[in-house]
């Protein structure tokens, strides 16, 4: 049993965390380390018994993410107050939309940059107003600039120079160029206000990009964290709305993540235990790929199974560009090694 | 990993693992006199690695991992494993430490009072702090102190103190050899040689000391006293420490409560004799 089997077990609740060995915590709390997900863990078991060491541990990694997430919210007010005066609305993505309104998933979730979506036609306006309001460009080469400015889903990454911390403006959810192209518009004309007044995916979108981020667009790197927040938000949503699974249905047919959205939500029920509704629960032998790269993770935190990440990494690139353009791409970036 | 052991300073459990057998055997011989609880999980995973396998033999060079790494960090020589060793444990708590506000000082106490000495590498803070807890101090650390958000306290840290250059002398020659680790000659940092610090700071690691004095030394130039304003003071803190924006709130008010409740100066001090004269006169009046 791999350390990434045994976090995930203690997340799902197959394991109780009292059974564990005194052996076994190191590898836990490497693997979640690993996976950026210590504090989702913490808050997991925060009524569970553990050794006093492993509870002391997880009270700092409880303190140090809701001082995080006090600090990635304040960091949306930044952006609002950069960009509200010019007109320009923009939605939260990821980790910061899912602590503006309040999921469950959000609890103790590493966020890292400040995500935000706003229309094509305003991304150039939201560069200028963000660039006016003490962001900068990360310094990056010609190549690099050129790449994301003419291929990819969101501008080069911005840094605010005093408070060092990043912001990725996209215009859409997934690179230009890859062979899935969803419904962009539609996400930000159908967001909804979080409770303290920013814009967020509504619930369907919400996890159609979620899905989308997690299998369609890199290698699966860290991919334990993004599945629990899939997890999480469709059984969240899934409650409150009898019938979330048939709109999260439609709007993936919509934006072309069909398939996308079906994988995650199987994996999820054999990663996380999630219960799927008739349709949904059927069993896909490329699943198992998927699983195998999600849980290769030892316990020293380290990646397991080099060619699977080979693998998943070379399907990255080829999902999001056409062949030609990829040859040159990985030309390009092997030159400059 | 293939050779692992773990190591408790202060409040932190490390585990540290290598591809190799000497960096863990220098590591054990170094810290066989701490206390040692096996079964107490980790706080802080470090990973002495090889990049590639072969590089296990062939120019064998040490990359430094665990829970937090460095992107494009050096590699060190299998020789210098030691050093990569220290590093790797520096930069976990540095980096992963939340349960107290981490200060990047020295500290030595005596009667349960703590006195802080906070510069950047060259200043002599861990010279002076070696020095002093080999003369009637209790040694608290010579690289991390540790202040408590709760109670205020200084908390201590007392790793092997790295003696660097000139200081490897000064000190060696008042220590018995036993205490003193092998000599890493020219790393990165310069020559390099661990003071294992006294039984007693060690067996005391636990016992937390309330500051009475932070100092800001400068080694070289006349010997000279500056009393430090509480702003200054905590600005300068606040530069020295690798977890206070983490920390939000707490790191503010644990880090306005320590300038606002303890004396501040900068010193300069031309040698160790006459820092140590200085100290101890700052020392008199602050607890008097």
């Amino acid at each position: 049993m791999s350390a990434a089997h045994t976090l995930v077990d203690l997340l799902a609740g197959r394991r109780d965390a009292a059974t564990l060995g005194r052996g076994e915590w190191d590898g836990v709390i490497s693997a979640a380390r690993a996976e950026a997900m210590l504090a989702t863990l913490a808050h997991r078991l925060a009524d569970a018994t553990v050794p006093p060491a492993v509870a002391a541990l997880f009270a700092d990694q409880r303190a140090a993410a809701a001082t995080a997430r006090q600090q990635a919210l304040w960091e949306a007010e930044m952006a609002r107050r950069a960009l509200a005066p010019r007109g320009i609305e923009f939605v939260l993505l990821k980790g910061t939309a899912y602590a503006a309104a309040g999921l469950s998933c959000s609890e103790g979730r590493q966020i890292g940059d400040l995500d935000i979506l706003v229309i094509a036609p305003d991304v150039r306006r939201a560069e200028n107003a963000l660039l006016n309001a003490g962001w900068e460009w990360v310094k990056s080469d010609p190549y690099d600039d050129h790449y994301y400015r003419e291929y990819m889903h969101e501008l080069p990454p911005l840094i605010h120079k005093t408070r060092d911390r990043m912001i990725d403006v996209h215009h859409t959810i997934l690179p230009r160029t890859h062979r899935i192209t969803p419904d962009a518009l539609a996400m930000v004309s159908d967001a909804v206000r979080s409770h303290d007044g920013f814009a967020v995916l509504s619930s369907a979108d919400m996890a159609c990009h979620c899905a989308a981020h997690l299998i369609a667009d890199g290698d699966l790197q860290g991919g334990l964290r993004n599945l629990w927040d899939f997890h999480c938000l469709t059984r969240d949503f899934a409650a409150a709305d009898a019938h979330f699974w048939g709109k999260l249905d439609g709007r993936a047919e919509l934006h072309g993540l069909r398939a996308t959205v079906h994988r995650a939500a199987r994996l999820a029920r054999d990663i996380y235990g999630a219960e799927l509704p008739p349709g949904w629960d059927r069993h896909v032998t490329g699943d198992g790929w998927f699983r195998r790269r999600l849980l290769a993770r030892d316990d020293w935190g380290r990646s397991r199974n080099w060619l699977l990440q080979q693998a998943f990494y070379l399907r990255s690139h080829w999902l999001r560009m056409p062949p030609a353009m990829l040859a040159r791409h990985l030309w390009t970036k092997w030159r400059k090694r | 990993m293939r050779y692992a052991t773990r190591i408790a300073v202060g409040p932190v459990q490390f585990r540290i693992g290598s591809d190799w057998r000497a960096p863990i055997a220098a590591l054990e011989r170094l810290y066989a006199g701490y206390p040692r609880d096996d079964a107490r999980a980790a706080d802080a995973t470090v990973r002495l690695f090889a990049a590639r396998p072969w590089r296990r033999w062939l120019r064998p060079s040490v990359h430094i991992g665990g829970d937090f790494t460095v992107p494009d960090a050096l590699p060190l020589p299998l020789s210098m494993g030691l050093l990569a060793a220290e590093m790797g444990m520096n930069l976990q708590v540095a980096l992963g430490w939340r349960r107290h506000l981490l200060l990047h000082a020295s500290a030595v106490a005596r009667d349960g009072r703590a006195l802080v000495m906070s510069g950047e590498s060259g200043s002599g803070k861990s010279t002076l702090a070696a020095l002093l807890g080999e003369e009637g101090w209790r040694l608290m650390g010579d690289e991390f102190t540790l202040v408590d958000p709760v109670s205020g306290d200084a908390l201590a840290f007392p790793r092997a103190v790295s003696l660097k250059n000139a200081a490897i002398g000064e000190v060696a020659e008042r220590v018995a050899p036993g205490r003193l680790g092998p000599l890493l000659a020219r790393t990165p940092k310069g020559d390099i040689r661990h003071l294992i610090p006294r039984a007693e700071a060690i067996a005391a690691m636990h016992e937390p000391a309330r500051p009475a004095l932070i100092l800001f030394p400068r080694f070289g130039g006349e010997a000279a006293v500056e009393p430090m304003g509480e702003g200054e003071a905590f600005v300068r803190l606040t530069e020295a420490s690798t977890n206070y924006v983490a920390l939000g709130e707490a790191g503010f008010a644990t880090l306005a409560r320590l300038v606002r409740e303890t004396p501040a100066f900068a010193v300069s001090y031309p040698d160790s004799a006459s820092g140590r004269a200085l100290v101890e006169g700052l020392w008199a009046e602050a607890v008097r």
